[in-house]
């Protein structure tokens, strides 16, 4: 026991308790996504891409794969952290989290690293599959590892709340559904926001997607539509601002203790 | 001064939920080390919101809980530590093995794997043949079991047990009564709550009677069942009656098996209870009697006096 210290075997308790959901839900938590990222290469990168003009000097197949993995990591983190912490609420185990002795701190490193360790684990996979379709550098690869990390933990903070939020499984599906996959096509993963009219790009620079995706194709290409360090800004911005919720969730009881 | 320290101290604690529903009045109560305390009460009398205020479940509105010493709120890790919890709903992680989420359970408590500990909870609970099955394949009676050993994983010294025995068939609720007895003889102090009086009567050391958030006494059982208990006097005679003879009039007798009995309810503890009047007035009644026994009301009859007499 690690009374008066971090319950480092608590944390490892929750960890190791959702990584083996992964392993045992593989078809959905990995193959799933692969296969359907794997679909967006062959009709957007290969069988289009091959038709369409270079993207900033990078051909149309490599330019989407920045994008493509981060559409995959955002949507795999909140899923994966939403549905990891609504899951024993919906079936009422969360008694026993809430009666042990850990602190708010260790349930989320648990629950939010586990969430992010898969999605991790997925971008490397997906980024290993592009591979395989089309041929790209990644310039800056401490950088990509970087933004790799920061949105998963992030994204899967944010999923955690969700799961928090969420009373029914239709509230845990709706924020994916209707603001997170929108902002992610809409936030330059297909494109570059300099191709829009001057209004748009203006108005695409409110969407928090733009930073993550121009950072994370800056590491590859070197090139970007948004600063890197305005893309680093925005997401640990939205990570302190997630920290803030959680702590406020945990402070107040929050959908968990009446 | 008591012999007794206490495991658990439960000081002013008030529950008003959001939704303005005051689901515990200011409730003061001591459980001693080593006891096995029953909580007895209607349902939606309070009974799982004290438990879940001093499990870290529910947030208390007002008051102090010490575990073992501690307070559950400004050191709720060592206050924790010490407890486990069986709560009254079955639930359990469906699609885990029997060892997984007991193994689970131990860790979250900060325990270091013992799989020798962990085999001696499961075989105790007779779970060890079934502890590579997945939960959502047991029964209901097993996955109370499961319940159970997940409590006792981070070997607890103080168990809440809700309603441990609610659905579950009088084989499993007899083993069930024996683990129970087992866990206090190795010092574990006991706090259940149940709807089976019988249960209380059968295991408790101490009761307490809660009804509208109140708590309306705790008692000895014995101490309890002395103070409130009526005895009851049962005349069986030869012949059916069709009324109380005249004789026996001035007693406060009732009929009862078709005539053939005449009950005399008394306190047996008071210094004139009629008694004597009675079998005097029954020698000279005339009446045929075929037997005489006495009995005591049951803590069933206790009970359901004293919630329905409270407010």
């Amino acid at each position: 026991m690690n009374l008066g210290a971090v319950n480092l075997l608590a944390i490892r308790a929750i960890y190791l308790f959702e990584m083996s959901r992964m392993w045992r839900t593989l078809l959905q938590s990995i193959v799933s996504p692969v296969i359907s990222t794997s679909l967006y290469f062959v009709v957007f990168g290969a069988a289009l891409g091959s038709r369409m003009k270079a993207v900033d000097g990078v051909s149309y197949g490599a330019f989407i794969v920045p994008g493509l993995i981060m559409l995959s990591l955002l949507t795999q983190s909140i899923a994966n952290a939403s549905f990891g912490i609504y899951f024993p609420k919906f079936t009422g185990t969360i008694y026993e989290i809430l009666s042990a002795p850990v602190t708010a701190g260790e349930i989320v490193l648990g629950y939010v690293g586990a969430a992010a360790s898969k999605s991790l684990l997925l971008g490397l996979i997906i980024l290993a599959t592009a591979r395989m379709f089309v041929h790209f550098g990644i310039a800056h690869p401490g950088v990509m590892v970087l933004f790799l990390v920061l949105t998963s933990a992030t994204f899967s903070l944010f999923g955690f709340i969700i799961g928090i939020w969420a009373d029914s499984f239709e509230k845990l599906n709706l924020t994916p559904l209707l603001i997170v996959t929108p902002l992610t096509f809409l936030g330059g993963s297909f494109y570059s926001i300099n191709m829009l009219p001057p209004f748009w790009r203006t108005v695409t620079l409110f969407n928090p997607v733009v930073y993550l995706v121009s950072g994370f194709r800056w590491s590859f290409f070197g090139a970007s539509d948004v600063s890197i360090r305005a893309s680093l800004g925005m997401t640990l911005a939205f990570m302190v601002l997630c920290l803030a919720v959680v702590r406020w969730i945990f402070a107040t009881g929050y959908r968990l203790k009446p | 001064m008591t012999t007794h320290p206490a495991a658990v101290s439960v000081r002013n604690v008030t529950k008003t939920y959001a939704s303005g529903f005051t689901a515990l009045q200011p409730v003061d109560l001591d459980i001693r080390s080593g006891e096995i305390f029953a909580l007895l009460g209607p349902n939606g009398a309070g009974k799982t919101t004290l438990i879940g205020i001093i499990c870290g479940i529910v947030n208390a509105t007002t008051g102090v809980v010490l575990a073992d010493g501690h307070d559950v709120v400004t050191d709720f890790r060592k206050a924790r530590s010490k407890i486990g919890l069986v709560p009254q709903e079955l639930t359990t992680d469906a699609f885990e093995t029997v060892l997984a989420t007991v193994t689970f359970s131990r860790g979250l408590f900060g325990k270091r794997a013992d799989p020798a500990y962990v085999e001696k909870v499961l075989r105790d609970l007779s779970l060890w043949d079934r502890r590579n099955s997945r939960i959502m394949t047991l029964s209901g009676g097993m996955k109370r079991r499961v319940m159970i050993a997940k409590a006792l994983s981070h070997e607890p010294r103080i168990l809440f047990l809700d309603e441990p025995t609610a659905g579950v068939d009088v084989e499993l609720r007899r083993d069930m009564w024996q683990m129970v007895r087992g866990l206090r003889a190795s010092g574990v102090t006991i706090f259940l709550t149940t709807h089976y009086i019988e249960e209380a009567e059968e295991m408790a050391d101490r009761i307490g009677v809660i009804n509208g958030g109140r708590l309306l006494l705790v008692e000895d059982k014995a101490a309890l069942m002395r103070k409130l208990g009526t005895s009851h006097l049962v005349v069986t005679v030869r012949q059916p009656l069709a009324e109380i003879p005249a004789a026996l009039a001035k007693f406060d007798l009732a009929l009862a098996a078709g005539g053939t009995e005449l009950v005399y309810s008394y306190d047996a503890h008071a210094d004139d209870n009629g008694l004597a009047a009675l079998l005097h007035a029954l020698n000279g009644s005339g009446l045929a009697v075929a037997n005489l026994r006495t009995h005591d009301s049951s803590l069933e009859e206790i009970f359901v006096n004293l919630v329905h007499k409270s407010p």
